[in-house]
């Protein structure tokens, strides 16, 4: 949406606009078929009929980064596994977002005082947009980060979209 | 067949290389010197009394009192029973101690005896620094050649299961945080 995004100022004339894309890009947010270990489980819980994503409209998971929205990181990061996720993550198109899903990817978990092989937070790797905490964590809570998810794209603004660049721009001036 | 007896064959067999053994412990087991442990291995696969054709896992040991590293090789022999009913029953089992220096440790491999060595000698190699000469997957490094990483990437430093191993501060330009309030980087 690049011809669009960020050619206006905060104001009456695209709320409508924003309405409309925030409610597209919400309740369709296609995650990436990626599972680092026993987080994963949950994650494929919440595809099944009992907790059933699909009621949120984030039930398609897509076999490549290239049609993700969301890159769910469910599981441990080891430093081996670390490129390989920034580079699924560059491989994404925008706008994308990530859920750093369970204790390990949060923050190394148990493994943070003694795993010398462990990536203490994914967040050092690539930039986390919700953080879902558990070991693992339930499938309702992980419904719960993705609604939250939805809250924040809710709020979101193509003036300000930080795709675009607004945001740096914003910044450095 | 019992450990003891198997060890008994064993000291029949290669006298001197046989340097130790020990029942006493919940790990019976026998020690072999290095230099002699591929032609023990081959004889304790091939002997029809023995048998010993199933490697179960092989364990790397840091001794770092005693500067010295050991391998332990856990075997078990499956063989066909004289009914069908115990077929394949498990009827021997021994552990094989092998201790070799810590500061240049080597051990030869018995990759080509049982196959299984083959990724349990990287592993071992991987997390403790055991060098097992004439690995069938080496690669060539610092010091001569040495079995290839399996668990950690190859271009990891040190062998993390050591007792003395520092964890790394880095890693692809990655810190490892070390502090619960650490400051995260804004991206």
């Amino acid at each position: 949406m690049s011809w669009i995004e960020n050619r206006f100022e905060e104001g009456l004339i695209i709320t409508s606009l924003d309405w409309a894309i925030n409610w597209g890009r919400r309740y369709s947010i296609w995650p990436m078929t990626f599972g680092l270990a026993c987080c994963a489980i949950e994650m494929m819980a919440i595809g099944g009929s009992r907790f059933d994503v699909d009621r949120f409209g984030a039930g398609a998971f897509r076999a490549s980064p290239r049609q993700a929205d969301l890159m769910i990181v469910a599981g441990t990061v080891t430093y081996k596994m670390a490129s390989r996720v920034k580079r699924l993550y560059n491989q994404m198109p925008e706008p994308k977002y990530v859920m750093a899903m369970g204790a390990c990817t949060i923050g190394g978990g148990p493994y943070f005082k003694n795993g010398y092989h462990v990536v203490k937070g994914v967040d050092l790797v690539v930039p986390v947009d919700i953080y879902v905490p558990g070991c693992p964590p339930r499938p309702e809570t992980l419904l719960e980060g993705i609604m939250r998810l939805q809250d924040k794209i809710k709020n979101s603004s193509i003036a300000t979209d930080k795709w675009t660049g607004a945001k740096e721009a914003a910044l450095t001036a | 067949m019992a450990p003891e007896e198997i060890a008994e064959i064993l000291k029949d067999t290669f006298g001197a290389s046989i340097t130790d053994t020990e029942f006493e412990s919940a790990h019976p087991r026998v020690v072999v010197a290095a230099d002699a442990w591929p032609e023990v291995a081959a004889f304790l696969r091939d002997d029809d009394r023995l048998q010993l054709n199933f490697l179960r896992s092989i364990s790397a040991v840091d001794y770092l009192e005693d500067d010295k590293f050991a391998a332990v090789y856990d075997l078990a022999s499956y063989r066909p029973g004289k009914t069908d009913s115990d077929a394949w029953a498990l009827t021997n089992a021994v552990a094989v101690q092998v201790w070799t220096d810590r500061n240049d440790p080597h051990i030869p491999s018995v990759a080509h005896v049982w196959r299984a060595a083959d990724w349990h000698e990287r592993e071992a190699y991987d997390l403790m620094g055991v060098i097992f000469d004439n690995h069938p997957d080496s690669v060539e490094g610092l010091n001569g050649f040495h079995p290839r990483r399996i668990l950690c990437p190859d271009d990891w430093e040190g062998h993390p299961l050591q007792k003395d191993y520092a964890f790394p501060m880095e890693y692809h330009g990655i810190p490892a945080v070390t502090e619960l309030n650490q400051t995260r980087p804004i991206h």
